[in-house]
């Protein structure tokens, strides 16, 4: 510890003190061990005083990369041309390029015209943004909305908003637990961990099918003990891109109703599943009309393109506005330490564009436009790899998913094959993130996929 | 005792019947409304009053002399700049690799040697707030044993980071009543009674909320006494700049524990001296014994920055590298935060001329003697009170009173109130 190296340099300093008299100003500096002695004037005295160099985070290990966005510093680092990076979900063109939509060049310049300022947001965030996402993600008109029952705070995009959930969770539920999809989102676990709520998995991918196991799903959530919060994604799951239908939701509903869970729903999609924000809420309203309390937490990462700028929001929909009224003000408690209020910049453009009729028809048409790519891109890469893979192998789970990602069924090594042999970059669970592909780039990923397939192991 | 065990325990099961849909009882009945956060609580409140004459000296945000947010010049050029033309791709998890260089050298020295040799691990981080999160997390993580001396009184925030981080607090003699300065014996008495290798919050300058300062020679001895001990220094500084209107000079307790050979920490902000409050843009950084260590350490805060917002807000940390990577801005940001600057020690000076001129029976000096944005009036509470109910004035009830919120407008009216609240003390 730094202290003991100073005790034993202190004896040893002694020597050198001698030649120092009351009120020279020395600087020097005495190499003794593994530290540095220095020699300064203090207020008349002579105090002799080691300068510690041991750190207090010495034996801190190298944390390992991020298994997802460090998937993107891999494909950087690659000079081969052919390099594909299918990896984070971030929506590129056709030309691979990102896309910053126009309804958000416009919403910003409006901005920077009217000359906002910059003060702090209150600590649940921007009041015209928290009625403008709420009434997205549950229809304006709707009960719960008029009823005053949702509580909304702004969040830093989902991730945020995750956390707060996962905190509010940890100091009011004590002793509760997250059921989380086989498998989910990485970083969701990360997120319950740090936030020490326990976790446990359903059932939800099945390898067999590449599809859904909704029986094993709906076993495990019935077995869960009375009152678990199990964690839903509201449209194009991820990583998989398979979701429940209708039908299957409403069992899904009725099980968790039964069972006394509470549902949380993460929904980073909304608009860029089907490309209709209605239709891709529409498993969140189905559990609200049925008057469940529910959580939600919402991104506008990707249907905004608004990745870095942190927006989203946490909401609570509870059995009355009372209720809403004191969840909204711990949401705000466990902010204030986090971050105190959340930035303004990502919540101004949201506010505009669905504030504003015109810009709000266009983002409409620019999210049908996404998603439509992504649909064309699905059906392009499964044109090719059905006519080159002559194996009979059914590949056409690739049409049935939905969302930016699909789930390729290929295993870790295969996922491997795919980066060192083809430069193809993917998170090792065999998810690739359409979003990144291309029409042109279609059959080399086709034959990226046939060769993992079938000759790694 | 959750809200579950309440339920399953007994049948009973109340519902009540709106628009159709049953509800049982909520599962949120046993969450208690929270209080009003102390500092923040007192803009919602201003804002809510109807009164003429309403002034907010309650949070930290900088007015000019006509009462308005100012956004300032250099900051509304660097965004023309970047509007429209920047991709909003995902930062890294570390942030804006620019804008924590350009805040190292801002903090370090722009020649700083630990700059060159690579011994810092630094990331963007949510604002000041953020970043002392992030290093109480830290601290959590790989101390799980620490505890934080923060000093008396602190930012009230500093409470709720470290709790909430896990983290206990312990605390360190700072400011003294009677004379409205520094409690130095207190001070260096507690650092000395601290256990060998204590973690300390240090205010690197303008101290929040009483604006008392130790003075270069105290930084001096501070410095040689947490050495002495072994002791981790922690510095927030939220205010360089902003405090003697001169960034070099703001960072000299910094600089002076650099050239002891501290490792320190440090968390930076840009809210007040860039004017950037709502954007969130901040620095965290810890000073490491070598390159391979810094790495390591970076990793770590990564790691626990991921599931807490996976990487930070881009907006506010292009508008910090623009301004402070382009030599003509930021003159131009160094001329800004010491117009802000000087307008704060114009107001010192003239609330306590006013309430000399008053008669007032108390000694004002500290009000020239305090630093930055901040003025420790020594109004007890119930003053406080009074000050709101009467005189519609605005201001945390620690007697805290925002020197940005004075203008040459309302300081005749503020020191009035003062003395009419204060002069049967």
């Amino acid at each position: 510890m730094a202290s003991a190296v100073l005790s034993i340099a202190t004896q040893c300093v002694s020597p050198n003190a001698s030649s120092l008299s009351i009120n020279e100003t020395h600087k020097g500096k005495a190499k003794l061990g593994g530290s540095t002695l220095r020699f300064s004037k203090s207020s008349g005295r002579i105090s002799m005083t080691v300068a510690v160099n041991v750190s207090r985070f010495e034996g801190i290990p190298m944390a390992p990369p991020d298994p997802i966005l460090g998937v993107s510093e891999a494909f950087r680092a690659d000079t081969n041309d052919v390099k594909l990076n299918l990896g984070v979900g971030a929506y590129r063109t056709e030309e691979l390029q990102p896309y910053v939509l126009n309804v958000v060049k416009k919403a910003e310049n409006l901005m920077l015209e009217r000359g906002d300022n910059k003060e702090y947001l209150p600590i649940e965030g921007l009041a015209a943004f928290n009625k403008a996402t709420a009434e997205l993600l549950l229809g304006a008109d709707n009960p719960a909305i008029k009823e005053q029952r949702v509580a909304t705070v702004q969040g830093l995009s989902g991730t945020g908003s995750l956390r707060l959930g996962a905190a509010l969770i940890e100091r009011y539920f004590p002793g509760s637990k997250v059921l989380i999809s086989a498998p989910t989102w990485g970083n969701h676990k990360n997120i319950f961990n740090d936030a020490r709520v326990p976790w446990s998995e359903y059932r939800y991918y099945d390898p067999r099918t590449v599809g859904l196991d909704f029986e094993g799903m709906i076993e495990d959530i019935k077995a869960a003990p009375e009152g678990t919060f199990v964690l839903l994604h509201g449209c194009a799951h991820n990583p998989t891109g398979i979701d429940p239908t209708p039908e299957q939701w409403e069992k899904i509903a009725d099980v968790i109703q039964q069972k006394n869970h509470i549902p949380f729903f993460d929904v980073a999609y909304q608009g860029f599943a089907s490309g209709s924000l209605d239709e891709d809420a529409a498993s969140v309203r189905l559990f609200v009309a049925r008057g469940m309390e529910v959580l939600v937490a919402q991104s506008y990462s990707k249907n905004l393109g608004l990745y870095a700028e942190r927006i989203g929001a946490m909401n609570v929909i509870s059995s009355s506005s009372e209720s809403a009224t004191r969840v909204k003000s711990q949401l705000k408690r466990l902010a204030r330490p986090m971050y105190s209020n959340p930035p303004v910049h990502g919540a101004r453009i949201v506010a505009n564009v669905v504030g504003t009729p015109v810009l709000f028809d266009e983002w409409k048409a620019e999210m049908e436009m996404m998603a439509g790519r992504i649909k064309n891109v699905r059906q392009k890469l499964y044109d090719s790899i059905s006519s080159k893979d002559k194996s009979g192998k059914d590949w056409s789970f690739i049409l049935k998913q939905i969302g930016m990602f699909s789930y390729t069924g290929l295993n870790k090594n295969q996922s491997d094959n795919m980066t060192n042999k083809w430069h193809v970059y993917m998170t090792k669970d065999g998810r690739i993130s359409l979003a990144g592909l291309s029409l042109a780039k279609c059959e080399y990923l086709a034959d990226a996929i046939i060769d993992s397939y079938h000759n790694v192991s | 005792m959750a809200v579950r065990n309440s339920l399953s325990g007994q049948l009973f099961r109340r519902s009540s019947v709106v628009a159709g849909a049953r509800f049982m009882s909520s599962w949120f009945r046993s969450i208690e409304p929270a209080p009003k956060d102390p500092i923040l609580g007192v803009t919602e409140a201003f804002l809510a009053d109807q009164s003429p004459n309403k002034v907010n000296v309650g949070v930290g945000a900088y007015r000019d002399d006509n009462g308005k947010p100012v956004v300032l010049e250099c900051v509304r050029e660097a965004e023309k700049r970047i509007a429209g033309s920047q991709f909003m791709e995902y930062l890294p998890i570390g942030g804006s690799i620019k804008m924590v260089e350009e805040s190292l050298k801002l903090a370090y020295g722009e020649n700083s040697e630990f700059i060159k040799d690579k011994r810092i691990g630094a990331v963007q981080a949510l604002s000041g707030t953020g970043a002392c999160r992030l290093f109480a997390a830290f601290q959590h993580r790989f101390h799980p044993n620490s505890q934080i001396y923060i000093p008396v009184p602190t930012w009230a925030n500093h409470h709720n980071i470290w709790r909430d981080a896990g983290v206990p607090m312990k605390t360190f003699r700072y400011y003294h009543p009677e004379t409205r300065g520094l409690d130095f014996s207190g001070l260096m008495e507690d650092i000395k009674n601290a256990p060998d290798g204590s973690f300390f919050l240090l205010h690197a300058c303008a101290h929040n909320p009483t604006g008392v300062d130790p003075s270069e020679e105290q930084w001096r001895e501070i410095s040689s006494l947490i050495k002495v001990k072994g002791h981790f220094p922690f510095f927030d500084m939220a205010y360089q700049g902003f405090a003697s209107g001169d960034p070099e000079r703001d960072a000299k307790a910094i600089r002076i524990f650099l050239e002891d050979g501290h490792l320190i920490g440090l968390a930076q902000s840009y809210a007040k001296n860039m004017g950037l409050y709502g954007q969130r843009v901040g620095c965290l950084s810890v000073l490491c014994e070598d390159e391979k260590q810094a790495v390591a350490v970076k990793s770590q805060l990564q790691l626990l920055a991921r599931p807490m917002y996976s990487n930070p807000p881009v907006h506010g940390a292009l508008i910090v590298s623009t301004v402070l990577g382009d030599p003509e801005l930021k003159n131009l940001w160094l001329k800004e935060v010491k117009v802000m600057a000087d307008r704060i020690i114009g107001m010192r000076a003239t609330l306590r001329e006013n309430l000399e001129k008053l008669g007032s029976p108390l000694p004002w000096q500290h009000i020239t003697n305090q630093i930055g944005m901040f003025c420790y009036s020594g109004l007890t509470p119930e003053q406080v009170d009074r000050m709101t109910s009467e005189f519609h004035i605005y201001m945390t009830r620690n007697g805290r009173i925002s020197m940005a919120g004075l203008n040459t407008g309302n300081v005749g009216y503020v020191a009035n109130a003062i003395h009419e609240v204060t002069k049967s003390a």
